[in-house]
């Protein structure tokens, strides 16, 4: 008998506010400790919050885009309880009255199927602070910069069943956020964190005991988290045990999972409405004036491209995904007007650096610009394929301009006729036995006998022929003594 | 100097009869002779007083100055001040020192006045005797055997001793109102939002409001004028104008509709203190005002209602206090939940604990319907109630408290019967009217309070019917016998 996954996330996500949310210090990130963080921060004595406007601007763009209900008045929270790094004792949160809910958001499996997840709620909430352990002896330490920096959480129905499909809905939500320039994406920066609720069932049975896997902060540990705990739950039930409801912690770099607490350790909360903010009302003239300010979404972006570029649907999937990807992608096929080896580029050569040091393509050290000079200097036949793979690494360890690149390693392709001729005719003229068995051999046979030719002008040339040419050339040669 | 008013002392230093300076030294030098009978203050600032003072005279001299230019006054320990330890009457901010000013604050010192200092309330204003005070109980200066109420006791008895000529308070459940009746004196409570909360230490945010006392009505209108304010930095702040509290005082009160709630009349108030204030009442009416009975069905319910959202409200108010980033922190904590608990357990006093249980319990899972629910319709229920009176009347007028002031450790074993005497001006809190008290005559030689209730921020109708009053009346000019 099989196992059936259900799971459910909620993903915390960072607002790229300048400010926090309930107070005018900055939200920068990486900035010394505790340096962006105010009186209001701190919780020092009668200060009062204040909610940022553009936080709220922000969470209804997220609700308009996946097509859900805003609130027309939604409330903040309290939710009480003691940790250092949470300053008032209680997080401002929604609860009742999210802005968000509902809604739902499209994802693509890799075997081209399709399926909806449900979104349930988007809340708007505070951050809290981050407590240090490492540097201080028998002691922790309290950064509160990140204390109050606005975030939803966005709570889907439990609609996904597996590990694929999870990920495939966090990295479309990533993508949504981005497009929307609400949130910076950057996930080294925790400005996504997942919760995954994960349980199993028999097919049509009832939903089983779940558990919480907290704060997740990239695909790959969630993937990793959510497989883990599928496993786990599998043995523990077909051992004849039990699932136990409970939070659980998983260390990415272990690769390890345990238990945190169970539901009977759990806080009680004690939410009630938060008496220093008043409700907040969304009128539908306030709704229709941020709905005119959506940029374009990465599902009609996907379309636009399929037909704009002729990508096909995985590239121009790959490609819209996100909106820092898909502007560097359009950028670079606007200026070397060749969307098809842009799209190459931007998939091949440049993911793969971006992956194997784990960077987001805002960092990239290949600006699109640079890319794109790249790319003409192919189309007209300036350098090969392969010596633009080592013009791209030069530009990636910043020595400069393609073009500077391709002089100063004299990377230049050979395209004079000449040269190539008479490269090939001493190649001709030192390669008697080999001249000697193309003749003999087959006609069939002997365009895979041209490869020793070619290779043997590439040599001479140092790499720099043409290999177009040069294949023309050796054809015309060695027919000419047949 | 210190028997004139805020209003006779504001003319005199127009007039350079007398300096701030000497104004300034006057009360500093009966707070250094009286205070420790009476325990009014926290904190005197005296070398800045004298700074500030100075400033003003100079000021006053090249004339413009600004409405309190070189008046006196003192804040109650829960207004932020900065550079100024602030400590809410606790163990637990005995060593806090803020780096900003709260806006009445800043209010007041934008209007020229002199802080002569911060001044004694119930720890964290939870109290209506001022016996919850880490820093000792203030004394009534009536009868030092009682006490002045709270949790504004400090202000109270500091204007009642003529100690200062204007106070700052607070007034969450009557902290304003109490204190006021009981030691003699006028405070008005303004409506919800008209006063910024912002660098008030909160202790029920949704009731908490910043109110001034004096020794009259007057005085009282000229303070309101700069405290109050909209203040962005508040989101519960009102955005509407302030007027000049001080222009109808003296309006006619031919026809003023006084609504007189029967359940103000009941029997738990002393029959002494009815009589009072049906006298009071009675010189209205002679001035031309109709009295109406009116009903307010569910003002019995205030108590506990209040006792109910004002403790959960500061249940999450005071989480903050946990020893981490200022404040009290217990010795030598063993781990992260000992420094909570000890640091907690220590630093705050029985009453604030109390409170905090309280409230933790009301909002705790399965018990919130029970509790916190029903508080919130009973407080919307008390809200209707006013809102149908004032249909037909223009003021509400009544006892502000069931006795005249009580002697200390009367009420100490039974919080009960301590949380009664707040029964006739929780009410106004839930509603978010403003409330004034005025002293009305005597009882055993200790104050009575007549107690009016507003319109939503109606607080000149209130203001001008307290003035006629003390305009025939001299209860607001007695002083305290055998001070000096």
């Amino acid at each position: 008998m099989t196992w059936e996954t259900v799971i459910g996330l909620e993903v915390h996500t960072q607002l790229n506010t300048r400010t926090k949310i309930f107070s005018g210090a900055s939200t920068d990130f990486g900035a010394q400790p505790n340096t962006q963080a105010c009186a209001i921060d701190l919780a020092m004595p009668g200060t009062l919050p204040v909610l940022n406007e553009e936080a709220l601007r922000k969470a209804v763009m997220f609700g308009l885009a996946i097509e859900a209900e805003i609130n027309e008045i939604s409330a903040f929270e309290r939710k009480n309880y003691f940790y250092p790094d949470l300053p008032k004792g209680y997080q401002t949160t929604q609860l009742e009255k999210p802005v968000v809910v509902g809604g739902h958001v499209e994802i693509t499996l890799a075997d081209g199927s399709a399926k909806s997840i449900r979104i349930h709620h988007a809340h708007l909430e505070e951050d809290a602070g981050k407590s240090l352990h490492d540097d201080f002896h028998g002691m922790s330490g309290i950064d509160l910069n990140r204390a109050g920096t606005p975030l939803i959480e966005i709570v889907s129905e439990p609609d996904m069943r597996s590990a694929e499909e999870a990920v495939a809905f966090a990295k479309k939500l990533h993508a949504i956020v981005t497009s929307l320039d609400i949130c910076d994406g950057i996930m080294a920066h925790g400005s996504m964190r997942f919760d995954v609720n994960v349980s199993v069932r028999r097919p049509g049975e009832p939903l089983g005991t779940r558990t919480e896997t907290k704060n997740l902060n990239s695909f790959r540990f969630m993937e990793r988290a959510i497989e883990k705990e599928v496993a786990r739950q599998i043995d523990v039930l077909e051992d004849g045990g039990e699932i136990i409801q409970e939070t659980r912690l998983y260390d990415g770099d272990t690769d390890t999972a345990r238990a945190m607490r169970s539901k009977e350790e759990a806080n009680d909360y004690r939410y009630f409405p938060c008496p220093d903010l008043l409700p907040v009302e969304i009128d539908q003239a306030y709704i229709e004036a941020v709905r005119a300010t959506l940029p374009e979404l990465p599902d009609p972006r996907c379309q636009r491209f399929v037909e704009q570029y002729q990508l096909s649907e995985y590239d121009a999937g790959v490609l819209s995904e996100n909106a820092a990807t898909a502007r560097y992608f359009e950028t670079v096929a606007a200026e070397c007007n060749d969307a098809k080896l842009a799209a190459n580029w931007v998939m091949g050569e440049l993911a793969a650096k971006l992956n194997s040091e784990e960077r987001d393509i805002e960092t990239a050290s290949v600006t699109a610009r640079q890319l794109a000079g790249l790319i003409k200097r192919i189309k007209d036949n300036t350098v090969s394929n392969k010596m633009a793979r080592e013009v791209f690494d030069a530009m990636w360890q910043g020595e400069g301009e393609p073009d500077g690149i391709i002089e100063a390693r004299g990377l230049k392709q050979v395209s004079d006729s000449g040269a190539i001729e008479a490269m090939v005719d001493e190649v001709i003229a030192n390669s008697e036995k080999q001249v000697e068995n193309y003749r003999q051999a087959d006609a069939k046979k002997r365009p895979k006998m041209l490869g020793y030719f070619v290779g043997q002008v590439m040599k001479a040339s140092k790499g720099q022929a043409n290999p177009q040419q040069v294949n023309e050339i050796l054809l015309r040669k060695l027919d000419e003594l047949l | 100097m210190h028997q004139k008013t805020l209003a006779e002392l504001r003319e005199g230093l127009i007039k350079r009869e007398f300096s701030s300076v000497e104004v300034t030294q006057h009360f500093l030098e009966r707070i250094a002779r009286l205070d420790e009978r009476f325990n009014c203050f926290i904190s005197v600032t005296e070398d800045a007083a004298l700074a500030r003072a100075r400033e003003a005279d100079k000021t006053l001299a090249a004339g413009g100055a600004p409405a309190l230019c070189g008046l006196p006054v003192a804040h109650k320990d829960i207004f932020c001040t900065r550079g100024v330890r602030t400590s809410c009457g606790s163990q637990m901010l005995d060593n806090f020192i803020p780096p900003y000013d709260a806006a009445v604050v800043e209010n007041f010192n934008d209007a020229g006045v002199v802080v002569l200092g911060k001044t004694n309330m119930d720890e964290f204003a939870m109290g209506s005797s001022n016996e919850t005070s880490w820093y000792g109980a203030v004394k009534n200066p009536w009868d030092v055997r009682c006490v002045p109420g709270g949790s504004s006791g400090g202000s109270a008895a500091a204007v009642a001793a003529g100690m200062a000529p204007g106070v700052t308070a607070t007034d969450t459940g009557g902290s304003i109102r109490q204190p006021a009746a009981l030691c003699g004196i006028t405070g008005l409570k303004p409506t919800y939002g008209r006063v910024s909360r912002w660098g008030m230490i909160a202790f029920a945010s949704s009731l908490d409001q910043g109110g001034p006392m004096a020794r009259s009505a007057e005085d009282v209108a000229l303070l309101l004028n700069a405290m109050a304010s909209f203040d962005p930095r508040d989101s519960t702040s009102a955005e509407r104008a302030v007027p000049d509290y001080t222009a109808d005082l003296s309006t006619d009160l031919s026809g003023l509709r006084i609504g007189v709630p029967r359940e103000y009349f009941d029997e738990g108030l002393n029959p002494a203190t009815e009589q009072v204030v049906r006298e009071a009442l009675r010189e209205l009416e002679s001035q031309g005002a109709v009295l109406k009975d009116i009903d307010l069905p569910h003002a019995k319910l205030s108590v506990p209602a209040y006792y109910v959202i004002a403790p959960a409200e500061a249940s999450a108010n005071l989480s903050r206090f946990d020893g981490v980033r200022y404040g009290y922190r217990c010795d030598a904590p063993a781990d992260l939940p000992d420094m909570f608990k000890r640091s907690r357990a220590e630093g705050f006093g029985d009453e604030v604990k109390r409170r905090i249980l309280v409230g933790t319990y009301c909002l705790s899972a399965g018990y919130y319907d029970a509790y916190y629910n029903k508080a919130m319709q009973v407080r919307r229920l008390i809200k209707e109630d006013f809102v149908a009176a004032f249909a037909d009347v223009d003021v509400v007028a009544g006892p502000t408290c069931p006795n005249p002031a009580f002697e200390f450790g009367a009420k100490g074993d039974n919080p009960v019967a301590m949380y009664l005497e707040d029964i006739y001006t929780i009410a106004a809190n839930l509603a978010g009217l403003p409330a004034m008290s005025l002293p009305c005559g005597f009882v055993d030689n200790k104050p009575v309070g007549l107690q009016l209730i507003g319109q939503y921020f109606q607080e000149a109708r209130m203001l001008n019917v307290a003035h006629r009053y003390q305009q025939a009346t001299s209860w607001h000019r007695r002083m305290p016998p055998d001070i000096d």
